[in-house]
C-alpha cells in the first residue's frame, strides 16, 4: 500500500436537458423573474473597437438544427484583454448566453471583435471568440472556438488551429465574413464535425 | 501574466459524450476526438459575478415566484460546498439552479407534460458561494417526470445545477438526486456515467441537521470543480 492522495474528483456532468433555458435565461424560457438576467451584454456600451454581429446554427448529426442549445461566449476585449485579468472598459465582460430561435435553431449575438491574445508560449493567438454549448443529449458541455474568415494572416500562424492534425478540419473553426457580419455553423456530427477541444 | 492550468479532466469519470441508452446523445455526440489543448488564456480566465449581479432573494424558490401564496410541494433545503479538486472552497462563484415543480412540470414554454404548472413557482434560482465556497437554497421538492426516450421512461426527481469557478474550462453543468430515490437506477441518463463511485457523487444525503423543524426538511449536496495545477518547479525562459 502506499499513501492516498487528497484530491477530491471533479462532479460528473450531466446534461443540461431541453429546459436549461429556465435556469439561464427564464425570459427566454417564457417568464421574467429575475431583475437582470445576466449574459445579455457582451461587450456594454462603452467599448472601443468593431461592432460586430454573429449568426449560425448548430446542426446534428441529421442534418437538423438544434433548436434547444445554449452556448456561452467568452472573449477579450478589442486590446486584447480578458475582464478579470487587466484593465477593460467599463461594462465589458466578453461574457454571454446566446439563445437560439427556438423554432428555427439560428442564433445571433452581438459583440465587438475580440484583438489577439497570447498564448501559453507566448505566440500570439488569432482573434476568436471561446464557445461553449451544452443542450439536451449533450453529456459534457462542448467547448470550440470561433475564428474570424477575414483574419487569413493571423489564422494561418495561429499556434492553436495549428494543432488540428487534419488541415481540413481547421476551416470548422472559421466563421465567415461578410462585412461587420460573420456566420459560424457548429457541426456536432458528420463530414464538417467541428473541432472541440479537451482542454 | 502567468494563468494557473488545470488539472486534466478525468474523462472516464463523466459521462461519454455518446450514450447509446440516452437517445438524445446518439446524433448530437461528436464522433471525432476531441482535440487535446493546454489551457490558453482563453480558458483560463472567465467571468465573475458579484453582488450586483443577483438578488438576495434569488436563492429562495418559495418566494422568488410568489404570486398568490407558496408554491405546492415539500419545502427542502439544498446546500452545500463548491471545492476543487484540491478540496480547497470556491469562493463567490455563481451557482444557478433550474428544477420542475413538485408536479414534475417545468415553467418552459416547450414543457407540454400534464402535470399542472405551479402559479406560485418559477422553478430556478442563482446564489454566490460564500468564502467557505458553501451555497444554499429553499425550494420544494421536485416531481419526477415522463420524458420520451423509452416508452416508459422516467427521470427521477432531480435539480439542475451550474456552477462556473474561475476558469471558463471549470464550466460545468449536472443534476442533483436526491438520496433514496428508486429512478436513479433506472435512469439512462445518470447511467451514462461509467463509475457507480461518480454516481454517488451526483446524489444528495439527507442532512437532517440542518433540516428546520416544523418547517423544511434538508439535502446536502457539495460540488468539485476542476483544480488547479501546482506549479512547484517551472522551466523559464533567462530573465522571464
Ligand atoms: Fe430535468
Amino acid at each position: 500500500m502506499v499513501q492516498k492522495l487528497q484530491y477530491l474528483k471533479e462532479t460528473p456532468s450531466q446534461t443540461a436537458g431541453p429546459f436549461v433555458h429556465i435556469g439561464l435565461a427564464p425570459g427566454d424560457a417564457g417568464f421574467d423573474i429575475y431583475r437582470t438576467e445576466l449574459g445579455r451584454d457582451i461587450a456594454g456600451p462603452e467599448a472601443q473597437g468593431t461592432p460586430i454581429t454573429v449568426t449560425g446554427q448548430v446542426i446534428d448529426g441529421n442534418g437538423t438544427p438544434v433548436t434547444d442549445v445554449l452556448i456561452e461566449v467568452w472573449q477579450a476585449n478589442a486590446a486584447g484583454v480578458f475582464a478579470g485579468a487587466g484593465e477593460v472598459e467599463p461594462g465589458f465582460r466578453g461574457w454571454g448566453r446566446v439563445i437560439p430561435d427556438f423554432d428555427s435553431g439560428v442564433f445571433r449575438f452581438e459583440t465587438v471583435k475580440p484583438g489577439a491574445v497570447a498564448g501559453p508560449d507566448g505566440r500570439m493567438m488569432a482573434p476568436h471568440i471561446t464557445f461553449w454549448l451544452v443542450a439536451r443529449g449533450i453529456n459534457v458541455g462542448l467547448g470550440t472556438r470561433m475564428y474570424f474568415g477575414d483574419e487569413a494572416a493571423a489564422n494561418a500562424s495561429d499556434p492553436v488551429l495549428g494543432l488540428i492534425p487534419e488541415p481540413p478540419r481547421r476551416k470548422t473553426l472559421i466563421a465567415t465574413a461578410e462585412g461587420n457580419r460573420y456566420h459560424f455553423d457548429i457541426r456536432l456530427q458528420g463530414d464538417a464535425e467541428t473541432v472541440f477541444f479537451d482542454i | 501574466m502567468s494563468l494557473p492550468e488545470l488539472h486534466q479532466r478525468d474523462r472516464s469519470w463523466h459521462p461519454p459524450a455518446f450514450a447509446p441508452d440516452y437517445k438524445s446523445s446518439t446524433t448530437r455526440a461528436p464522433r471525432q476526438a476531441l482535440l487535446s489543448l493546454r489551457g490558453t488564456a482563453s480558458e483560463l480566465t472567465g467571468p465573475t459575478f458579484g453582488h450586483g449581479d443577483i438578488d438576495p432573494l434569488d436563492n429562495d424558490l418559495l418566494r422568488n415566484y410568489a404570486h398568490t401564496g407558496d408554491p405546492i410541494g415539500e419545502r427542502i433545503i439544498v446546500h452545500g460546498r463548491v471545492l476543487d479538486e484540491n478540496a480547497r472552497p470556491v469562493q463567490h462563484t455563481l451557482v444557478e439552479i433550474w428544477q420542475a415543480n413538485a408536479g414534475g412540470r417545468y415553467r418552459h414554454k416547450k414543457d407540454s407534460y400534464l402535470a399542472p404548472v405551479d402559479p406560485n413557482f418559477g422553478g430556478c434560482g442563482r446564489v454566490l458561494t460564500d468564502a467557505d465556497g458553501c451555497y444554499a437554497f429553499r425550494t420544494v421538492k421536485p416531481g419526477a417526470y415522463p420524458w420520451r426516450n423509452g416508452v416508459n421512461s422516467w427521470r427521477p426527481a432531480h435539480i439542475h445545477f451550474s456552477v462556473f469557478g474561475t476558469a471558463f474550462a471549470q464550466r460545468l453543468i449536472t443534476q442533483m438526486y436526491f438520496e433514496g430515490d428508486q429512478l436513479i437506477a433506472l435512469c439512462p441518463i445518470v447511467n451514462a456515467v461509467p463509475d457507480a463511485r461518480a454516481i454517488e457523487q451526483l446524489i444528495a444525503a439527507l442532512d437532517m441537521n440542518a433540516s428546520v423543524p416544523l418547517d423544511s426538511i434538508a439535502y446536502r449536496f457539495d460540488i468539485v470543480l476542476r483544480g488547479h495545477r501546482a506549479t512547484y518547479f517551472e522551466n523559464r525562459p533567462e530573465g522571464g
